[in-house]
């Protein structure tokens, strides 16, 4: 295991390099190019704002004003996560010319996904910021705690991005099942209401989903400039590193079949 | 003493081949099921290497042939690391570059000149040695007005050119070249045989898997033979290529001897089946009043075959059953090259032979002295008919042989000649 994260660390540039490729050619021809990955927050930012603000009230009594930034604090990093999970169920075999043709180490493949989705929400976060302090949103000393934030959601990514790869190697529908269970999952997690609208005994479930305390990670510190609740995250943090751990564990078992499978 | 290059110990590739019901296997129904691990139980075991070892000393070149799906790519591959051997060792000393398959990790949306950076990264390059080399690769792969031009846009030539340039300039200490030098035009392929002949000159270690014989016999030190996962034959490359050849040919004659006997079955006569029956029209007719019932090609020791070299003798022997007395006979046979021209046909009247009679079973020989065709595909017609015509029994280029030869002459047959020349036209012995 630690064989594999140091031999990993020796292909960072590898991955600086893919990561950077990937980013290129998703911009290739078109015109606003990079700025995109500005714009796309920023356009999903001002739908929600439009439709929660227009067209569909939500109740203002516990400071969810204004709802779309409140909905935006969680969604941007949300998207993070899940189109990373939803792209490594098929990053091995659309790179199956890699892994079969060249010496190529397939635990980068996973990883440059998580990182170029990554850049991507890094590139989103100065509209979120625009916008919190437009609305001016109290900014404060807890953002010291955003990046902690962000690390744990890093490894928990990579260790389900690093799991659903290899095992899609083997079962191709994974990508379908994947869909739904990413559907299911976002509204398992308080990202468009806060946690506290959730009835006392659901809450306990709640619980024991990783990016619950993650996502109200990013609603203490930005919206709300609270102290996160750190001995939640710290145990997220844990459960971060065992779901990375068992991820890698099984991706490097799986990992001598693929080049026959893929 | 140098260590050599390669060292494969007792290599054995298994391949898995599961079920049809595990194919169509989706990861729901395994769960609902429960059967998840007993359907990945393998159903079949292919032996894609069998036990394969042998050393390739720092320096040599070193071929790979045999027949398809022999095992050279799956070897091949194993040693360059893409794919892991069930049993055995491989050690290789020094960077290893492949030429498998040329150009794989290229992204069609990105440009020439970003490709060149990725792609030598991931031969295991830092961008500082990929930047000295980076002119080299495009001047070698005559790529310099197309570099920033995304790779989408280059045609299969230049895409295969641009694969070879990055992968030969990473100066490997191993090279494992999978098939490859007949990429892009004439010019270029020379250019590739010279970098490879630079290789060689530079002592570097180079391994070859090649259907071009000629290639291997030129390049290589060594050779060897794989032949279903396992090694047939190693040592000297022309050692090994005519142990190849002559694989290849029983495999031939194997074949052609089969097709012959199951001709003769086809086309038997039997008491039920009507002789003018129209599928028989076209390949086989006549009244069978002198039936012929069985043909054999035969070489000089009366051994049956149907490979034969050019020049060499070749008998036809019919054997052949008159059903009453007979008086008025011919024997006839023809030959028919593959593209159905008719090179050489004769019968026993045109020969002078005034028939007297015939009755009961016999035999009838034509035995050419030389066979001298040139190398190519063949069909035999053979005939017993009437003097007017009238068929008795008719094999229409039912038999088929083949013939070989070391020179490579055009045309249909080949006169016996020698050349000479005037004192002042001297040649050197090829």
């Amino acid at each position: 295991m630690w064989a594999n994260l140091k031999s990993l660390f020796h292909y960072r540039a590898m991955i600086q390099a893919l990561v950077s490729r990937e980013l290129k050619a998703r911009y290739r021809g078109s015109v606003l190019g990079f700025l995109w990955s500005f714009v796309n927050p920023l356009l999903m930012l001002l739908v929600y704002t439009f439709v929660f603000t227009v067209i569909f009230k939500p109740p203002r009594s516990e400071g969810l004003t204004p709802y779309a930034l409140f909905l935006f604090c969680g969604l941007l990093p949300w998207t993070w996560f899940s189109s990373s999970l939803l792209e490594s169920s098929a990053v091995l075999s659309n790179n199956a010319n890699l892994i079969q043709k060249v010496l190529f180490p397939a635990d980068v493949l996973p990883c440059v996904n998580v990182f170029s989705n990554f850049v991507h929400f890094l590139l989103g976060l100065p509209i979120l910021f625009a916008f919190l302090v437009l609305y001016q949103r109290p900014l404060n000393i807890n953002l010291l705690f955003f990046p902690g934030v962000v690390l744990i959601q890093l490894v928990l990514t990579l260790g389900f991005a690093l799991f659903i790869s290899s095992l899609s190697v083997h079962f191709r529908d994974i990508r379908d099942l994947l869909a739904n269970l990413l559907t299911l999952w976002f509204f398992a997690t308080p990202i468009i209401y806060p946690l506290t609208m959730i009835p006392e005994n659901f809450r306990r479930v709640l619980a024991f989903n990783p990016m619950t305390h993650i996502m109200m990670g990013y609603q203490d510190i930005l919206f709300r400039g609270e102290l996160p609740h750190w001995k939640r995250l710290s145990v997220t943090f844990l459960v971060s590193l065992v779901v990375f751990y068992v991820g890698y564990f099984i991706f490097d078992r799986l990992r001598d079949s693929f080049a026959e499978e893929v | 003493m140098v260590a050599p290059a390669v060292i494969l110990e007792d290599l054995t590739k298994l391949y898995r081949r599961y079920s049809q019901k595990r194919r169509f296997q989706t990861m729901k129904s395994a769960l609902i099921r429960g059967d998840l691990f007993r359907q990945l139980r393998p159903e079949e075991i292919f032996l894609a290497l069998d036990k394969v070892s042998f050393t390739v000393e720092k320096g040599e070149t070193f071929g790979i042939i045999g027949s398809n799906g022999a095992g050279k790519s799956t070897l091949l591959k194993i040693i360059a690391g893409t794919l892991r051997a069930t049993y055995g060792k491989v050690v290789v000393d020094g960077r290893i570059s492949a030429l498998i398959e040329l150009g794989a990790g290229f992204h069609p949306e990105i440009s020439g000149r970003e490709n060149i950076y990725i792609n030598g990264i991931m031969l295991g390059l830092s961008k500082k040695e990929m930047q000295r080399r980076f002119d080299d690769i495009v001047r070698f792969a005559e790529l310099e007005e197309f570099i920033e031009h995304p790779i989408k846009t280059y045609s299969t030539g230049m895409y295969l050119r641009l694969g070879f340039a990055i992968a030969i300039n990473v100066d490997p200490d191993v090279l494992l070249i999978d098939e490859i030098i007949s990429v892009g035009d004439e010019a270029f392929g020379r250019k590739c045989l010279d970098k490879i002949k630079e290789f060689q000159w530079r002592n570097k270690t180079i391994l070859i898997v090649s259907h071009a014989l000629g290639m291997i016999k030129t390049l290589c030190d060594q050779a060897v033979l794989l032949k279903k996962g396992r090694i047939t034959q190693i040592g000297d490359p022309r050692m090994v290529i005519d142990a190849y050849l002559s694989d290849v040919a029983e495999k031939e004659e194997r074949e052609l001897s089969r097709l012959h006997s199951q001709t003769l079955e086809k086309y038997a006569l039997t008491d039920e089946a009507p002789f003018h029956a129209t599928g028989y029209r076209k390949k086989r007719w006549g009244s069978r009043n002198i039936e012929i019932r069985e043909v054999k090609l035969l070489d000089k020791n009366g051994k049956e075959k149907h490979i034969f070299t050019s020049g060499e003798l070749m008998e036809i022997r019919m054997t052949i059953y008159a059903r009453k007395k007979i008086k008025d006979f011919v024997f006839g046979i023809g030959i028919f090259n593959s593209g159905g021209v008719s090179c050489y046909g004769s019968n026993t009247y045109i020969e002078k032979f005034a028939p007297q009679e015939v009755s009961g079973e016999g035999m009838v020989s034509f035995k050419i002295k030389r066979l001298d065709l040139i190398e190519g595909t063949y069909f035999l017609d053979v005939a017993a008919h009437q003097i007017d015509g009238t068929p008795y029994d008719y094999h229409r280029q039912l038999y088929t042989f083949r013939v070989q030869s070391h020179i490579d002459d055009v045309g249909i047959f080949r006169p016996q000649h020698s050349w000479s020349f005037s004192p002042n036209i001297s040649f050197k012995k090829m």
